[in-house]
């Protein structure tokens, strides 16, 4: 039996408008059959746009698309699948109770209604056999690992007689050597012309390690691209980027100081409730960024929520300036302890209130050193008018529901309640989550700020290079433990990554 | 060291009362209104359907609950129940927590007013009445701040915990009346032994309205003050509007949730301090007449703002106090205000989900097109 073969998809002058608003415009694009195309941008560029017109989860303002050189009317996502068009998402969509054989069969859409397993396994088999790479197909997904799981995504493309894939940021929740694996599997599907492959990504080192070409988006333009060997990491940055002039975060200076906050012997039970979290110590100093760095799922959500007062621990001890700390209110105001969460409206808004009350969460009940009894509108609103402005937060009224504004300026806002005032110790989780590069250039200049006059920062990110440009310290947090420490001046990416993935230690 | 805050600044402040307050309060009004209206003109297929004419039912409607000096005395002596009843939705819904089951409250808090009364029997009513209230609103308070707890502590839902407590509740008042405090007097209606003629509340001074209207007013507003003039009303606002953003600023949210269902639960009990001592003049069954479950449709319908609550609460009352008229002239059963109820909630629960739907409502998206 031959494999279906490799097709082409082009994309003639597409553009797509939302109101007002161009997120993709006359965008052009030629995938040739069995080749590996990266698609490059920043935040809000206009990729996920045009994988969404493509796959026909929108439909195009204007503009045509080619698949196998014919014209397309590509109306809903059942219509891409019937000309062998998939998609691999940034996070899994296979049931974990499920095996993978189980996962495979129901995927199709002829899957009957009475399953002969017999028969589909022999079938299942047999594909395998075919394929270069396997996975287990009798143990439950939950069970696999996270490259695993992705290779058995990109397998149920295959199965589903997909020739034509996007993958979308499909290494975020792989280590690098993981991310290797899997895109190396993808490259020789390309190489044999079984696939042509489009993917999302925003890292130049897997682009240059496996595509053939690449088309760089800015703004929902198309602004470049060609084939890879003939472009350099800096050269896709300037096309990314353009002419920006980016805030860059002012030079590191100050010494190191006392200790601000010290964890011992911590546990809690993990998300799941099966697992423990385990830190035996942690000490963030005055004057330093402390990075934890980590695949998502491996215990920095809930050490957020320990620090928080969400999660209760069953052991240990937090200090903050040699005090126990509970993660109490009036503690966290004496203490001057800020918490910048991720997805900032969901942890951190209450997103129909308005700008101004949003602003006032951290404030509306005290009057200087004094509790206040009764709310002062006046006052909330004057201080939000001054954040707003210092923060230069974009809104129309400071009275709007704060869900109505822009990721980035929802983030600039909660900055502004948070890093107002004296900070000594600044907790923060995945501060730059889907933002553009000029908002992540602000937020990360302001955290370099702060560390430079005297606060302590503790900032969890899934992102490595963020950890390498921000901190002092990185640490690497896998299966809910603390697995290495070292000074990020002769930090190590391999040797990170190897410890990310839990292979050391 | 800064001082903790920074000073405020001199920049004009806008006007408080800008565009996008006056549109997020007229979505408030509008939305609910449109459903109201929605839930009456499906009603009025329904009494189509039989035959009957929808404006004879909504005249009657008005003649039996507005039309007379007599039928607003009906209709607000109904209201002070429905006030206190929709407070004790209003209150934890501003929390997030909907809390269904006020009507356990009532009666409850109803047979202890009752016992305390006899108890209490032959003290003077400036000691006892205090008392009597006192001991009702307690027993509320315990009530649903128990549902509070659950909810906190063990994570049990308080929709469904409060609607099988409210059953409980009944069935403990009817164990009670017919059993240990029941006034072998009360032959075919067992009920607590009857007050004494002094512990009786009277009326309003020149109204022929129980004092509960008054009280259920003053509560209302004193909710009100609690939930948007201080600091623990918005310290409960952010809890309910977001209870993660809450605890990352370290908010007292447990506290929050026993104290705001205790103090519903404790409005209830006064609804039911007032049924007993104003209206029944004992503890009995029938204590256990819905008024906790019209309170919920209340409390939705005045998008559980507490002043909302007074004029929605007289509407409601007047459709009730109209119901003997209807169903004598109609000749529809006593349940067809139900009906209409049950049309209206349905109406209010849909509109729930078109808030921010409506780019009339939100200055905001005005530019775009």
């Amino acid at each position: 039996m031959t494999g279906p073969r490799a097709i082409g998809v082009e994309t003639l002058h597409m553009t797509m408008r939302f109101g007002a608003f161009t997120a993709l415009d006359d965008c052009s694009i030629r995938i040739a059959p069995g080749s590996f195309h990266a698609l490059l941008g920043e935040n809000g560029a206009g990729k996920s746009t045009l994988v969404k017109c493509m796959m026909g989860f929108y439909h195009a303002t204007a503009g045509e698309m080619l698949v196998d050189r014919r014209e397309a009317r590509i109306t809903d996502p059942k219509a891409a699948h019937a000309l062998g068009l998939g998609m691999v998402y940034q996070h899994f969509t296979l049931v974990p109770s499920l095996t993978a054989a189980e996962n495979l069969v129901i995927s199709r859409e002829d899957a009957p209604q009475i399953i002969d397993w017999r028969s589909e396994r022999a079938a299942l088999q047999d594909f395998m056999d075919r394929m270069p790479f396997q996975v287990p197909l009798d143990q439950p997904v939950r069970a696999l690992a996270a490259g695993e799981k992705q290779k058995l995504e990109i397998l149920k493309q295959l199965y589903l007689g997909r020739r034509f894939l996007i993958l979308d940021e499909p290494t975020s929740v792989l280590t690098p050597d993981e991310a290797d694996e899997v895109l190396g599997h993808v490259r020789q599907l390309c190489r044999d012309g079984e696939i042509s492959v489009l993917m999302i990504t925003h890292k130049f080192r897997e682009v240059t390690a496996f595509a053939d070409e690449v088309s760089v988006l800015r703004r929902g333009k198309l602004v470049g691209g060609g084939k890879v060997c003939d472009l350099d990491h800096t050269d896709m940055a300037a096309l990314m980027m353009g002419g920006t002039q980016l805030a860059r975060p002012a030079p590191r200076s100050g010494t190191v100081g006392a200790p601000v906050l010290d964890l011992h012997n911590v546990t809690a039970r993990d998300r799941t409730g099966l697992k423990d979290i385990r830190i035996d110590a942690l000490t963030v100093h005055a004057g330093e960024i402390v990075g934890i760095a980590g695949i998502s799922g491996n215990g920095q959500m809930e050490l957020m929520e320990i620090l928080t007062g969400q999660r209760p621990r069953q052991t240990g001890k937090i200090m903050v300036k040699g005090t126990p700390y509970a993660a109490r209110r009036n503690e966290a105001l004496r203490h001057n302890v800020r918490f910048l969460p991720e997805e900032t409206l969901q942890n951190a808004c209450a997103p129909r209130m308005s700008v101004a009350e949003n602003m006032a969460f951290r404030s509306f009940d005290t009057n200087g050193a004094r509790p206040r009894f009764w709310l002062s509108g006046r006052d909330i609103r004057a201080r939000a008018a001054d954040l707003v402005r210092q923060f230069k937060v974009k809104t129309t009224s400071l009275d709007s529901p704060i869900a109505a504004l822009s990721g980035g300026n929802i983030q600039r806002s909660v900055l502004a309640r948070e890093l107002s005032g004296q900070v000594d110790l600044l907790i923060i989780s995945n501060p730059c989550f889907g933002l553009d590069f000029s908002a992540v250039a602000d937020i990360r200049s302001r955290i370099m700020d702060a560390r430079n006059a005297g606060t302590a920062v503790l900032i969890m990110s899934e992102d490595l290079d963020e950890i390498m440009e921000l901190t002092d310290r990185v640490l690497v947090m896998s299966e809910g433990r603390i697995t290495y420490d070292t000074p990020t001046s002769s930090a190590d990416i391999g040797t990170l990554g190897h410890f990310m993935g839990g292979h050391a230690g | 060291m800064r001082a903790s805050s920074p000073p405020l600044a001199a920049t004009p402040v806008q006007p408080v009362t800008s565009l996008a307050v006056v549109a997020r309060r007229a979505e408030a009004v509008v939305l609910p209104l449109g459903a109201l209206l929605v839930g009456f003109a499906v009603f009025s297929l329904f009494l189509l359907v039989q035959g009957k004419s929808p404006t004879e039912f909504f005249a009657l409607v008005y003649r039996g609950g507005f039309g007379t000096g007599f039928s607003w005395q009906n209709t607000l002596s109904r209201t002070a129940p429905l006030l206190l009843a929709a407070l004790c939705v209003a209150l934890p819904a501003r929390l997030g927590l909907v809390v269904i089951g006020g009507e356990g409250a009532i009666v409850l808090g109803g047979v202890g007013a009752g016992f305390a009364g006899v108890v209490l029997s032959g003290a003077p009513a400036a000691v006892a009445l205090p008392l009597m209230l006192g001991f009702a609103m307690a027993i509320g308070a315990l009530w649903i701040g128990a549902v509070g707890a659950l909810r906190h502590f063990r994570g049990v839902n308080e929709t469904i915990a409060s609607l099988l407590m409210a059953y409980i509740a009944i069935a403990l008042m009817n164990h009670l009346v017919e059993g240990p405090l029941r006034d072998p007097a009360s032959l075919n209606k067992p009920s607590t032994a009857p007050l004494d003629d002094a512990l009786r509340v009277g009326n309003l001074p020149g109204w022929d309205v129980h004092w509960g209207l008054a009280f259920g007013v003053i509560c209302c507003v004193l909710a009100w003050v609690l939930i948007d003039k201080t600091t623990w009303g918005f310290a409960a606002r952010i809890a309910g509007g977001n209870v993660r953003a809450a605890q990352v600023q370290g908010l007292p949210v447990g506290k929050l949730i026993l104290g705001f269902t205790a103090l519903g639960g404790a409005f209830a009990g006064m609804a039911g301090f007032f049924e007993v001592a104003a209206v029944h003049g004992s503890a009995n069954a029938s204590l256990a007449g819905g008024y906790g479950y019209t309170g919920i449709l209340i409390a939705f319908l005045a998008r559980h703002n507490p002043l909302a609550i007074i004029p929605v609460a007289i509407l409601l009352a007047g459709f009730e106090a109209s119901s003997g008229l209807v169903q004598r002239r109609m000749d529809l059963p006593d349940a067809t205000v139900l009906v209409l109820q049950g049309f209206v909630f349905m109406a209010i629960l849909i509109s729930e989900t078109l808030y921010g739907r409506f780019k009339i409502f939100a200055p905001e998206r005005w530019g775009t097109p």
